[in-house]
């Protein structure tokens, strides 16, 4: 019988009573007194150096408030890289300055290297177009393409990166030699070249960000689009303008959806906060969906050569990669960190592999810069492996599920040192395959294929077990890999006078539903009604501190830190029980909502307790602070290691190399899971997102560095008829045995094991269908490249 | 984005040259132009209002001739400035030989977009292209040799002081012009 309140109860999301009926309010719904607005100026030229800028051209225009050139910030600080990354040679990677305006070069379509603030959004707009044609900017031969970026010395996205590479990373490099010599012994050796292809994140509300100034007090308020708000606070205040961290309050009201585009720190919320200083009015921005696509970080954009190593039977025994990844024009805060710790560590996916080698070269371009977009580089591992595994399985004429069998680590394994870094505590990989093999109806494969056959499609099957690190994770070891922050999080949990709760967490919420799943671990922890439990985020004046919402780690992190802290609650409330009903604090258990004193009948109620420390008249003052509110940070012990089996059937239309998903069973081990309706959610949101990448989505710059896929007509995003009804399980779930909650995340996790599963799947059908020279095929497997790939 | 096409004019190649270098010619021939100005030493300046796709704009810019072989060959390049709607700028190396015909044409244009009408109109910009690139070398062509007629003789500089009325309404604008 499913529980319908508490952990594990399919509770309703509560946010959405507002997000569906239009009461949600986004930062763009506000409107201030006495508002300006700001415009900002961006090159239409990918590469370029700035001659002039004619401001006089447009000081004089209608409305016109102010204008910023880069020059205004040339003395103030940059946006940082949150991740030192060492190449091989032990050398610190190459970061250039990322201004907050472009200054002296343009280095993308896209980059803002001015901004007008007028009083009206049409009068900015109008004098933005004016500045942008007073502007002279002599045009640069735009750099694209990476490989030929890093073999051309003469021409440099950075002046002072002469071969426009940021770094050449390897991982892990002492175990190069040994991993050279295995692929060499290996009996067979399967190669696959293949490109994980540019994503644009395409959150439903584009970014926006109003900045204020009060000159009576000094301080500053910037209400942004941020899965993060202390992080942007950070970076504004410590790196970028100098302001003292006091002094600057970061909200994020509601945020229509992030995807890793609004983790980061972008130059126009600095930009807001400088105008309001300037003109002493509120200044706000809101980009267009154009601008959107320009100049959001984009995701993936990876070149991989990776080799595998195995036995006849198909036992592996070595990977190998070459990665080339481009980080675009600047380093984007998490940039670094996505192609290397949050890809190569994860290269030897969830199997036993002994020898795994992987190479990144991070390579500067003329385009949007990247960073991490859901599942951030644990999505371009998985499609790497689970491709060439699949490959693997053809060139030997072995069954791709027997492979998986052979190869993933037994249950008995764990906790399991990988030979890239991790120990991946707990798991049971074959349970979740199993699983997958018996809801996809794998043995009915057949039936399907010949009935598809009659309609004149290709029916194909595809496989793909994955893994990933993620709840991010343990400051010790991140701190060793090169973050240059912490990653804990933290969170007060306030029991109001009256005994309705106040959760004051870091963990930002857009989408995920914090709001719902976070009360009903306090109403079960707690034995008090998920309604008397509220969810404060997102306001660096609220909550105490915060890492925020990605890499699936709100629940994992932020809530075990909200965990601990009702702990505290609960140990509190007991000297104040032990108190009340005269017995000594080691007698007294909670449960239920209930202080008892064990074997007796003598009970306080929690809103008893609750009421008792604000109106403290029988309360062991002298030994005991009043009131009832306790924070907790928490830092994880390690990465939690989510895994799954995506077992994927698709139907090619061999006149016209159209790929229709038809269906696509996903069976996950999340760990516990507390809400399973909005896990499934996660899924299915995750699961369309990767049929995106794989069948759909293509980012498009031409060579001269212009997105030629800047809009909706011309960059296809999954439609709900271009998805299948999901079949989607959590029921095999080993708990992560180290945070308190036994919950693994379960957010990216259809990002990343969809895409190898879904091309996979086309691979086995054309194959099928005789089409038996085709071994890999580029996402998106459009009809174009199928067509294309067919008929070769 | 690139192209290129011959096309047989009925018209002796010293015609067709004057043609090229001539603002009025171009004007009436560039789809969409409403003013040229300039000449062929110092360039020319265009305006011409164009919808690719979505996006409807009016362009100016400068058109430059390089690389002259006079009577033979030149380079025509431009960049145009289309406000909001981005830029568009490319060259074009034009060659004229002589055939029993008239003259043959040869083209290869290299054309690029930036701003709105790559963001938006990368679809349809080569087909776009492709037809202004047409439609500009039919005007052009129905300017230097006059309405197309099966039974129309081969246009000849040299009879044209002898032409009648009617064989003169059957040449072209420019060649009556010249003529």
């Amino acid at each position: 019988m499913p529980k319908d309140t508490g952990i594990g109860a399919s509770t309703k999301r509560r946010e959405d009573v507002r997000f569906l009926t239009g009461r949600g309010v986004y930062t763009d719904d506000l409107s201030l007194f006495g508002q300006a607005h700001a415009v900002m100026v961006r090159s239409t030229v990918a590469h370029g150096r700035i001659v002039s800028i004619d401001t006089s051209a447009v000081e004089s225009m209608p409305g016109v408030l102010a204008v910023f050139t880069g020059e205004d910030f040339k003395d103030v600080g940059g946006n940082p890289a949150g991740w030192l990354i060492n190449s091989r040679d032990g050398t610190p990677m190459r970061e250039p300055k990322r201004p907050v305006l472009a200054h002296g070069k343009v280095r993308h379509v896209g980059d803002a290297y001015a901004a007008v603030i007028a009083e009206s959004y049409a009068q900015a707009k109008d004098a933005a177009q004016v500045l942008s044609d007073a502007t002279e900017i002599e045009e640069l031969p735009a750099i694209v393409d990476m490989k030929a970026a890093a073999a051309d010395a003469s021409n440099r996205v950075h002046d002072e990166i002469p071969d426009n590479i940021c770094f050449d990373w390897g991982w892990i490099e002492d175990n190069r030699a040994a991993v050279d010599a295995a692929m060499k012994a290996a009996p067979h050796v399967v190669t696959l070249e293949l490109t994980n292809n540019r994503l644009v994140p395409n959150a439903m509300e584009p970014r926006a960000s109003i900045g204020e100034y009060f000159p009576g007090t000094g301080d500053y308020k910037l209400t942004t689009t941020s899965q993060n708000p202390h992080l942007t606070r950070l970076l504004i205040c410590a790196f970028v303008m100098g302001i003292p961290e006091n002094k600057l309050q970061v909200v994020a009201p509601d945020v229509g959806g992030g995807f890793g585009s609004k983790i980061y720190h972008y130059g126009e919320e600095a930009l807001v906060l400088a105008a309001a200083k300037r003109l002493g009015r509120p200044v706000r921005w809101t980009a267009e969906r154009t601008e959107s696509f320009l100049s959001d970080a984009h995701g993936r954009d990876h070149v991989t050569k990776i080799e595998l190593g195995c036995t006849k039977e198909g036992d592996i025994l070595a990977i190998r990669t070459e990665t080339y990844a481009n980080v675009g024009a600047y380093l984007s805060n998490f940039s670094t960190a996505t192609p290397t710790f949050l890809h190569g560590t994860l290269m030897a996916g969830p199997y036993k592999v002994p020898h795994v080698y992987v190479n990144v070269k991070t390579v500067f371009t003329n385009t949007a810069p990247v960073d991490a977009y859901r599942g951030a580089g644990r999505p371009e591992a998985t499609y790497s492996i689970e491709r060439v595994v699949d490959k693997m399985c053809r060139e030997l004429g072995l069954d791709p599920f027997e492979v998986r069998r052979r190869n993933l680590l037994t249950p008995d394994q764990f906790p399991y040192t990988t030979p890239v870094g991790l120990v991946y505590d707990t798991g049971n990989y074959q349970a979740t395959l199993d699983k997958a093999v018996d809801l996809a109806d794998v043995a009915g494969f057949e039936a399907r294929r010949a009935e598809s056959a009659k309609r004149g499609k290709l029916r194909g099957m595809g496989l793909s077990t994955w893994i990933e690190a993620c709840g991010i994770a343990p400051s010790h070891l991140v701190g060793v890999l090169g973050a240059r922050v912490g990653l804990y999080d933290a969170a007060t949990v306030r029991v109001n006078a009256t005994g309705t709760i106040s959760v004051m967490t870091g963990a930002h919420s857009h989408g995920q539903g914090h709001e719902t799943v976070f009360p009903q671990i306090v109403a079960e922890k707690l034995g008090i009604p998920a309604s008397s439990v509220e969810i404060v985020h997102g306001d660096t004046a609220k909550i105490p501190f915060g890492m925020g919402s990605y890499g699936s780690r709100s629940l994992a992190v932020a809530g075990s830190a909200m965990d601990r802290a009702i702990d505290k609650i609960i140990a509190k409330g007991k000297k104040i029980a032990a108190h009340m009903l005269e017995a000594a604090e080691g007698d007294i258990t909670f449960a239920d909502g209930k202080f008892s004193v064990a074997g007796t009948d003598k009970a306080k109620t929690f809103g008893e307790i609750a009421f008792s420390a604000y109106v403290p008249h029988n309360y062991p003052l002298e030994t005991l602070e009043p009131g009832l509110e306790e924070t907790a940070f928490y830092d994880p012990a390690n990465f939690t290691y989510p895994a799954g089996a995506y077992i994927c059937e698709v139907e090619v239309d061999e006149g016209t190399g159209k790929v229709d998903v038809v269906a696509f069973t996903c069976a996950d081990d999340f760990g516990n899971v507390m809400n399973p309706m909005i896990v499934e959610g996660q899924v299915h949101g995750g699961v369309g997102q990767g049929i995106g990448q794989a069948v759909l989505e293509s980012t498009s710059y031409d060579e001269n560095g212009q997105l030629l896929t800047g809009s909706y007509m011309d960059y296809a995003m999954p439609r709900a008829d271009d998805v299948p009804f999901y079949t989607v399980d959590h029921s095999c779930s080993t708990p992560c045995t180290h945070n308190p909650l036994g919950v693994k995340g379960c957010g990216e996790a259809g990002a990343i094991g969809s895409p190898p599963a879904v091309v996979n799947a086309v691979i086995d059908a054309l194959q099928r269908g005789g089409h038996s020279h085709v071994t890999h095929i580029d996402m998106p497997v459009s009809p174009n490249r199928v067509w294309q790939a067919m008929n070769a | 984005m690139q192209m290129s096409d011959t096309r047989e004019i009925k018209a002796a190649p010293s015609d067709v040259w004057a043609a090229i270098l001539n603002p009025d010619v171009l004007k009436e021939c560039i789809p969409g132009c409403t003013e040229v100005t300039g000449n062929r030493e110092e360039g020319f300046e265009a305006t011409v209002t164009q919808k690719v796709g979505p996006v409807k704009a009016t362009f100016k810019g400068a058109v430059s001739l390089s690389d002259i072989t006079e009577g033979e060959a030149v380079t025509i390049s431009g960049e145009g400035k289309g406000g909001p709607a981005g830029f568009a700028k490319g060259g074009a190396v034009v060659r004229l030989e002589p055939i029993p015909e008239g003259t043959r044409l040869s083209y290869e244009v290299e054309a690029n977009v930036g701003g709105k009408l790559a963001q938006l109109g990368s679809r349809i910009i080569d087909g776009f292209a492709k037809k202004m690139a047409d439609e500009f070398f039919d005007r052009f062509q129905q300017a230097v040799e006059g309405p197309a007629e099966p039974e129309a003789a081969v246009p000849d500089a040299t009879d044209a002081t002898d032409a009648t009325d009617d064989e003169t309404k059957k040449k072209g604008w420019f060649k009556r012009l010249i003529s």
